[in-house]
């Protein structure tokens, strides 16, 4: 038993609504009690789809628990057949039903119906969404696929964008034409808007691009090893990784990996001298592995950041995050305890977070800028403008959403300049943010040093030189000069500790 | 005083009641933790359940409120179910951990799920040993809010209910309004009482925990809420007695049930009328204008949190709708007959639901406005259905001469939403 309160994946059932509710012509019949149905507003309200996910729910109560559930489950299945008309059905149990052990594959297999019936066995009580979704897709793949001749020409599949992705939609569009450029054919797309005849047709492609590990990686090793496909381990998200996509997918197919590069704006961007206030500001990175791991490439190599933390709540990423941590120098975070990985960001302090929604709730509690990376995501990161992560458009766009949050650089110095005018003060914060900008509230007057940290105390003339330092950049003074007053064994900070500790810090 | 009149084409207490079931497109009772947690500051929802529960909890308020909320889930692992470890001594651990971290903790519920209904962990007998153990600063009670049991709003129900036993008794003559209101909203409610010299006014749920509350053969109780069934029956069986009157939606709703309650209490007329009329003719303004939209428009309703047959009768006689199905996921009519007395004949009552069937009555018909979930909203949306997504509906205060407009307003902005948008091109 593990107390939990917000959590960053569902159930492994919600997992394999995320595969049938991309996929077209597929239905899904899940054995579940009234009130499993709220899934459905995932789909139809965070991510604004307009249709009706295409899961029937047999909907048991308490009173079905003493008579038959089993039949419960064989009359919604063949309503379901009746009505949907699907070409394929996947049969499974939510927690509940587990429990009760209906067995609905063996029950559905029973009922002699005429299309493919593609059972899953996904355990409700050890293992979660992602794991749901890729065991799904897995699974439709395994049972689907037909052996068949390879295409004509070059092409290949983008596996593993499902519902619910963190912007699959877009990425799929900008990898097509990506590959297009390259001169490479998709042949299927899926999960996402594939149908099950699609399914089928997998292995006439020449190799997989696997877009999305966390819901891809084990259909793309099925395809690997019994329809003889390789597949891309490099997901192009940053300049550095699509260009290196490129070169790997060269390399399998032997085409040329010379791509028009006219539409990659970003390294312009970060090099460009407005972007200077960029270096080295420090940036927690937190979410699914596939995105902190190119993110956290993108952060340092490609933006100028320093990476003071990384981590991920899928532990099956666990050992490349672990790895990537140390080859950062930093520490690797791996739970899926949000209160853990607030208690991290509050430690570390760093001057902006790349993560999930729950971080961005954490930003907002901390007041630290946070960017939305990696899913879970609510209604406001389904953008409705064209908005990748992949290729020279999902670096660009990375670009933007990185800098959003923060002040611009010239900003920052005109901020500083104008902090004692008495028409300005700290909290308006940054132009572009008119929403958080907070009327200014009269002067207190000053409290009297209190002991900050490990019984360091703060003199007044300090404290008060502290608040002259612009907001955005305090809470690091703060700590740094904490930091370097405990190092030198100093109880008290002076002004003059404060001014050894930024000649210390200098960078 | 005034009386509502019954509809001249005989209400719909006796008309033929359609009941399905099928898949049911509703949330389980877990959900009412979200509002309940927000009303009884004091205390903490501890789910035993699964990722699914938690995952709902999270997922049900279409936004997370990132503090620290005063709910969880205590999520049941492989070891747990194959007996490997005492699910228990499990509980009493993550009890001990919860209760040292928060100290303001005074009410414990144990909500049980299906997962914990269905391997049958004594959530009961963990609250007895837990009470022990915590009193007297926390007191543990449980329920359950499994899907399995209780419809969305039952969750509510099963809560206050579980609370009846342990109210104190009383032989004094009480007034004790039931059901969980927005702040705002009791404070309206109790002022109103207490200007016609109604009074003392016990509430459940209290907002903290409290001794004031009590109970017994001379308290008359109200429900300001249609779906606390068991809370009525728990509350009959401490001896108490139900006035039973319509709901306190709109104008007409509030006037009849503060009606009822001020007949009780033997409040002359020109008292009722000198407190309830300023604030009357407030709500019938607003209501008014809010309703100018939807006179003469079709409302369907989706079964979801049992106030359906209520907001019909208040669409239908204060705002000019016509009611085409009136859909509920349970029809008690101890408690919904008063209300269906006052809607006029007309509309299909329907009890439960096979939500694909329903979604066919309701694509043949075309009602102007649908009340539904947020599962079904956006796809009847595009299908060029205007919908009135029904949470918003436990969500926000209504209840009252105050929240009379609002309610109304709730069903007009789908609908002046759909007018105001214009995307074609210019002629």
């Amino acid at each position: 038993m593990k107390l939990t309160v917000w959590t960053y994946e569902g159930p492994p059932h919600v997992g394999a609504m995320r595969v049938a509710t991309a996929m077209k012509g597929l239905h899904y019949v899940l054995h579940a009690p009234q009130g499993d149905t709220y899934a459905d507003l995932l789909f139809t309200m965070i991510e604004r789809r307009n249709h009706r996910p295409p899961v029937s729910y047999t909907t048991f109560q308490a009173r079905d628990l003493g008579a038959d559930t089993a039949t419960l489950f064989k009359a919604s299945c063949q309503d379901a057949v009746d009505r949907f008309d699907p070409e394929a059905i996947i049969v499974g149990a939510s927690c509940t039903a587990e429990l009760i052990q209906d067995d609905p594959a063996g029950l559905a297999e029973t009922m002699g119906l005429s299309i493919p019936v593609i059972p899953l066995e996904l355990p409700s009580y050890s293992r979660k969404e992602n794991f749901g979704a890729d065991e799904t897709f897995y699974q439709i793949v395994k049972a689907l696929a037909q052996p068949q001749e390879r295409t004509a020409r070059v092409t290949c599949n983008i596996l593993g964008p499902t519902a619910l992705g963190f912007r699959a939609r877009d990425d799929v569009e900008e990898l097509t034409g990506l590959l297009s450029e390259m001169g490479i054919e998709v042949n299927v797309v899926a999960p996402l808007n594939a149908t099950p005849t699609d399914i089928a047709r997998l292995p006439a492609a020449h190799f997989n691009v696997l877009l999305s590990p966390e819901t891809g990686e084990a259909a793309a090793r099925f395809l690997e090893k019994n329809h003889g496909q390789p597949f891309t381990k490099i997901v192009p998200i940053g300049v550095g990784a699509t260009r290196d996509f490129i070169k790997e997918v060269a390399a399998i197919t032997g085409v040329s990996g010379n791509v028009d590069e006219s539409r990659l704006r970003m390294p312009w961007w970060s090099r460009s001298v407005d972007s200077t206030y960029l270096t080295g500001k420090r940036v927690f990175i937190f979410g699914d592995g596939t995105h902190v791991a190119a993110h956290a490439r993108i952060a340092r190599d490609e933006m100028g950041f320093e990476v003071v933390g990384i981590g991920c709540y899928n532990r099956e990423m666990a050992r490349p995050i672990r790895a990537l941590a140390k080859e950062y120098g930093v520490e690797a975070f791996i739970t899926d305890d949000y209160l853990e990985v607030e208690a991290a960001i509050e430690a570390l302090s760093p001057e902006m977070i790349l993560g999930t929604q729950m971080e961005r709730h954490i930003g907002k509690r901390l007041g630290i800028p946070c960017a939305v990376i990696s899913a879970p995501v609510h209604v406001q990161d389904f953008p409705a403008r064209y908005s990748p992560q992949v290729g020279f458009e999902g670096a660009n766009v990375i670009f933007d959403t990185l800098i959003h949050p923060l002040v611009m650089g010239l900003e920052e110095h005109l901020l500083t300049m104008f902090r004692d005018d008495f028409e300005f003060h700290d909290d308006a914060g940054a132009s572009h943010h008119g929403g958080k900008a907070k009327a200014k509230i009269a002067e207190t007057v000053d409290a009297p040093a209190q002991p900050q940290g490990d019984n360091v105390i703060w003199l007044s003339d300090a404290e008060r030189e502290l608040k002259k330092i612009p907001f955005f950049v305090r809470g690091k003074a703060r700590r740094n000069t904490e930091t370097f007053a405990l190092e030198k064994g100093l109880h008290e900070i002076s002004l003059d500790t404060l001014y050894e500790a930024k000649a210390h810090y200098a960078r | 005083m005034n009386v509502p009149l019954p509809p001249t084409n005989g209400g719909c207490r006796t008309a033929p009641i359609l009941k399905e079931r099928g898949q049911r497109e509703v949330f389980c009772g877990l959900t009412g933790i979200i509002w309940l947690h927000r009303k009884m500051q004091d205390a903490f929802f501890l789910v035993v359940g699964s990722r699914t529960c938690a995952h709902l909890l999270q997922s049900a308020a279409g936004v997370m409120i990132f503090a620290e909320p005063r709910f969880g889930t205590a999520i049941l692992e492989e070891q747990d179910l194959a007996g490997m470890a005492d699910a228990h001594v499990e509980l009493d651990r993550e009890v001990e951990k919860l209760l040292a971290r928060r100290p303001d903790i005074r009410q414990l519920f144990l909500v049980g799920s299906c997962p914990s209904e269905v391997i049958k962990i004594d959530l009961a007998r963990a609250a007895e040993r837990l009470s022990q153990v915590h009193a007297p600063h926390v007191r543990v009670l449980n329920y359950s809010g499994s899907g399995i049991e209780t419809t969305f709003t039952e969750g509510e129900d099963a809560c206050l209910a579980s609370m009846v036993p342990v109210l104190k008794d009383t032989k004094a003559r009480e007034l004790l309004v039931v059901g969980a209101l927005p702040d705002v909203v009791e404070d309206q409610m109790v002022s109103l009482l207490t200007d016609m010299g109604i009074g003392p006014i016990r509430l459940l749920p209290a907002r903290r925990i409290d001794d004031t509350t009590a109970v017994g053969e001379n308290t008359v109780f109200a429900l300001t809420q249609p779906f606390l069934g068991d809370t009525h029956a728990a509350l009959e069986r401490r001896g108490a007695r139900h006035l039973a009157a319509p709901f306190p939606f709109g104008d007409e709703g509030t006037t009849a049930w503060l009606r009822t309650i001020a007949m009780e209490f033997g409040v002359s007329e020109e008292t009722f009328e000198s407190v309830t009329a300023a604030p009357r003719a407030r709500a019938r303004k607003a209501i008014a204008q809010a309703a100018e939209a939807l006179r003469g428009k079709s409302v369907f309703f989706f079964p979801d949190s049992q106030l359906e047959i209520p907001l019909a009768r208040f669409l239908t006689r204060e705002c000019g709708m016509t009611a085409i199905e009136v859909g509920s996921p349970y029809i008690h009519d101890a408690l919904h007959g008063p209300d269906l007395d006052l809607l006029p004949a007309g509309p299909q009552i329907s009890e439960g639901q096979d939500v694909d069937k329903q979604l066919a009555r309701a694509r043949t018909a075309r009602p102007d406005l649908t009340v539904c979930g947020l599962g079904l909203a956006n796809p009847l949306e595009a299908e060029g259905l205007s919908t009135k997504w029904a949470i918003e509906l436990v969500f926000t205060p209504v209840h009252f001469y105050e929240q009379a407009g609002d309610l109304a307003g709730l069903f007009s902005r789908p609908l002046r939403r759909k007018a105001v948008l214009q995307m074609e091109a210019a002629e």
